[in-house]
């Protein structure tokens, strides 16, 4: 996401929803007799042929262990896993390849973080600064660390809209504030963060930032040397890409100064039992067998993405944002949460005396998969003073029948229990 | 797997409009229930005449299935004694959980009308909520969570 964003760019050719979903086989599918709208993918989203495909050709041609055998298998499988390390670099224009660390997920990403940047250096008196959209994923492990070091979590207050409030965040820095954590779209509400504007604060302050890029990365063109963010964080999953694999990616300074956070195979140059020798960026940080399948699905993920154009996506993906905000708004008793000018496709809203788990059975029912409850976002919810919400988060198969089906569901769950 | 044979009119009935449905000052007993997966929170409340439940009632928040049960829960243990009460927990366990369940439900009363919860798996938990909360009250513990 660079200063123009890419929503706004014109699609240069027509974009064709119908053989774009033909990629998808899962779209085929049905649930309880009716055509699946599958409507949560800020949960996860779905895998085309070419990531499935990738994969089982991996499994049927290639496998070994890498960076161990001399043997042809082992070799090949090395270069699959490697070009898909340099696939990563060039997706997200990382200026080197030791910077594209491969984890699990998000979450472990910024797990990394917090215990080999933050636990060795923080201590008593010094503060991480988050914000109140964060998912549990940028809370919890800043938690945990200032329970070993005795530093301190200061949080961002957010607007009614759903925004983080840039002063009230600027109110927090101080010259004990060690580094700031935040979601570059929040994963409950879709607010876009703009979030240049708090880099460029912390870069004025010499504080590195953290961006968890979980929503994002999926959604439109990240560039991390254009936003100048230190650390960034996303998973393959939400990627059109396999589960079990994610990203942090890390300035390369930053990078060689932290040790390693888990010991292994792998993560070594040389072993005795008196000392021994870290490995190189970025294997230094990949202790033991990688997720070498799914570091080659999700080079197929990127490819994918990449053959449609991340500037599509993003348009293709507002222009459903916009239908459905316009086509919900006609729902009586439907009251959005969160309403930032600039929002990814995501809706978050509450039905009147529906509650949302009750929402999330009736839509089923119906074919419509949404996400119903707090959304890993508790203290999101609390600042609205809801339970829970309705979510529903589009991806750029999703259709506007779809849309459609899910309104019709909505009707359908107020004559029920409204 | 019928919408309706889960939403039936007795449970929308006592969604829309819960009974006992107020905190209970003077209560003896009382137990806050939570489940995290949905959000749902309530807190019972008993008032013991000896082991008799001689007065019990609920508030919080939750789904139709939950509010409703719970309402329904106050209505059927009212004036039993605390063994009854352990008793109508395991038969409710049993008719939510198990597909072969030996419960009589028409001696269930309404109670029965949650036994199309056990079609919804993802809903059992909403169902069972009261039911655990009402057990953690009566053996004096304050919390209780379906996770």
């Amino acid at each position: 996401m660079s200063a123009v964003p890419a929503a706004r760019r014109p699609s240069d050719a027509a974009f064709d929803v119908a053989a774009i979903r033909r990629d998808f086989p899962i779209l085929e599918r049905t649930v309880h007799g009716k055509p699946l709208a599958y409507l949560d993918n800020a949960a996860s989203s779905q895998r085309p042929c070419a990531v499935i495909e990738a994969m089982s050709r991996y499994y049927e041609t290639t496998h070994a262990n890498v960076h161990r055998g001399v043997h042809t298998l082992s070799q090949e499988a090395t270069d699959l896993f490697e070009g898909a390390r340099d696939r990563v670099q060039r997706f997200i224009n990382a200026r080197s390849r030791k910077e594209i660390v491969f984890v699990r997920g998000t979450t472990e990403a910024i797990n990394l973080v917090a215990q080999s940047y933050g636990r060795p250096r923080f201590g008593p008196g010094d503060e991480i600064v988050i914000s109140w959209l964060e998912h549990h994923a940028n809370i919890v492990p800043w938690q945990l660390l200032c329970q070993q070091t005795g530093a301190t979590l200061k949080v961002a207050p957010i607007t009614r809209a759903g925004e983080i409030d840039y002063d009230g965040f600027a109110a927090l820095l101080s010259p004990r504030t060690r580094l700031i954590a935040l979601a570059h779209v929040s994963n409950a509400l879709g607010t876009i963060v703009p979030v240049q504007r708090y880099i460029r604060a912390a870069k004025e302050r010499g504080i590195p930032v953290l961006l968890d890029g979980a929503q994002a990365v999926p959604h439109r063109q990240v560039d991390v040397q254009a936003l100048d963010c230190d650390f960034y964080a996303f998973s393959s999953h939400k990627m059109c890409g396999p589960t079990g694999i994610g990203v942090l990616y890390g300035r390369e300074a930053l990078l060689r100064e932290m040790p390693p956070w888990q010991g292994g195979g792998d993560m070594i140059l040389a072993v005795t039992f008196e000392k021994t020798l870290y490995n190189d960026l970025p294997y230094k940080f990949e202790a033991g067998t990688p997720a070498i399948a799914e570091a080659v699905g999700l080079a197929a993920a990127i490819d994918y993405l990449d053959g449609i154009g991340m500037g599509r996506i993003a348009a293709v993906e507002h222009d459903l944002l916009d239908y459905a905000n316009e086509r919900l708004a006609t729902v009586p008793e439907l009251a959005f949460v969160g309403t930032a000018p600039e929002k990814a496709a995501v809706v978050s809203f509450t039905l009147g005396r529906v509650h949302p788990h009750d929402l999330g059975t009736i839509l089923d029912h119906d074919g419509v998969a949404i996400r119903t409850g707090h959304h890993c976002a508790m203290p999101v919810m609390e600042f609205y003073g809801v339970p829970a919400t309705a979510r529903a988060s589009f991806a750029f198969y999703n259709t506007r029948a779809e849309v459609d089906q899910l309104v019709t569901g909505l009707h359908k769950a107020r004559e029920m229990l409204g | 797997m019928d919408l309706q044979d889960l939403y039936r009119d007795i449970i929308v009935d006592h969604n829309r409009h819960p009974r006992n449905f107020r905190a209970m000052p003077d209560a003896d007993r009382h137990a806050d229930g939570f489940n995290p997966l949905c959000g749902d929170k309530l807190t019972l409340y008993v008032k013991l005449d000896g082991d008799r439940i001689e007065d019990v009632s609920f508030n919080g928040s939750g789904c139709a299935i939950s509010v409703a049960s719970a309402s329904l829960l106050t209505e059927s243990v009212k004036g039993k004694t605390v063994p009854e009460a352990e008793t109508l927990f395991r038969q409710m366990h049993e008719l939510l959980t198990r597909d072969d369940a030996q419960v009589d439900v028409p001696g269930l009363g309404k109670l029965g009308a949650l036994s199309g919860v056990r079609e919804f798996p993802a809903r059992v938990k909403c169902a069972s909520l009261c039911w655990h909360t009402l057990d953690a009250a009566l053996h004096s513990q304050e919390q209780v969570s379906t996770e």
